[in-house]
């Protein structure tokens, strides 16, 4: 079996949009994370999420990976895009579409995944 | 937690700002927005600014003093 470290890795590095959050797109466990939720759907993306409440060791192992302190996390083409006020703040600005029309085409699916996690 | 040890925090991390603004969103003293505008950030990405706020609370938002943090920054107009 994968280490978490690398099935973290794989979900950022292979899935075009990811949004590690708390919970999940049918039960949202916190504010930040749903509007970041929001602001995905809203910019039309493809939506890969997982969630960290499970293990804490999700939320350690994701933050040394990005350098990031909060959740949620939304990725791009394995790029950090920032937590939920950025992310909101991109998709005011339609930058966040514009984003994910370069990186993903503007004909691009708007399927919504969810990744769980196999912890040891 | 209070408004004014997190301002404080933030005056320390950008005495340059130009303006400081922290909210108790709740009142509770737990869920906050701070609002940074500041000269330093210009040419800084936003995922950057927002790493230097982050940088700037690391501590409470470690610890779990501040449970939910909204961050607004801008640089210079």
């Amino acid at each position: 079996m994968k280490t978490l470290n690398e099935q973290i890795s794989d979900v950022i590095s292979q899935e075009p949009v990811a949004l590690f959050m708390k919970g999940t797109p049918q039960m949202v466990m916190c504010g930040n994370s749903y509007r970041a939720l929001q602001a995905l759907h809203a910019a039309g993306a493809p939506i890969t999420t997982v969630d960290i409440l499970p293990d804490a060791r999700i939320r350690e192992e994701l933050s040394a990976i990005s350098g990031w302190p909060t959740i949620p996390q939304v990725f791009v083409n394995g790029e950090l895009i920032g937590g939920a006020d950025i992310t909101e703040e991109l998709n005011e600005s339609g930058e966040l579409r514009q984003k994910l029309d370069d990186a993903l085409g503007a004909d691009r699916s708007q399927d919504v995944k969810v990744v769980e996690l196999q912890l040891a | 937690m209070e408004t004014e040890t997190i301002q404080q925090l933030l005056a320390a991390a950008f005495p340059e700002a130009t303006s400081l603004d922290v909210e108790d969103r709740t009142g509770g003293g737990d869920h906050f927005q701070v609002t940074v505008i500041s000269p330093s950030f210009a040419g800084v990405s936003l995922l950057d600014q927002h790493r230097r706020v982050n940088e700037a609370l690391a501590s409470p938002l470690a610890d779990g003093s501040i449970h939910e943090l909204r961050i607004k920054t801008k640089g210079p107009q």
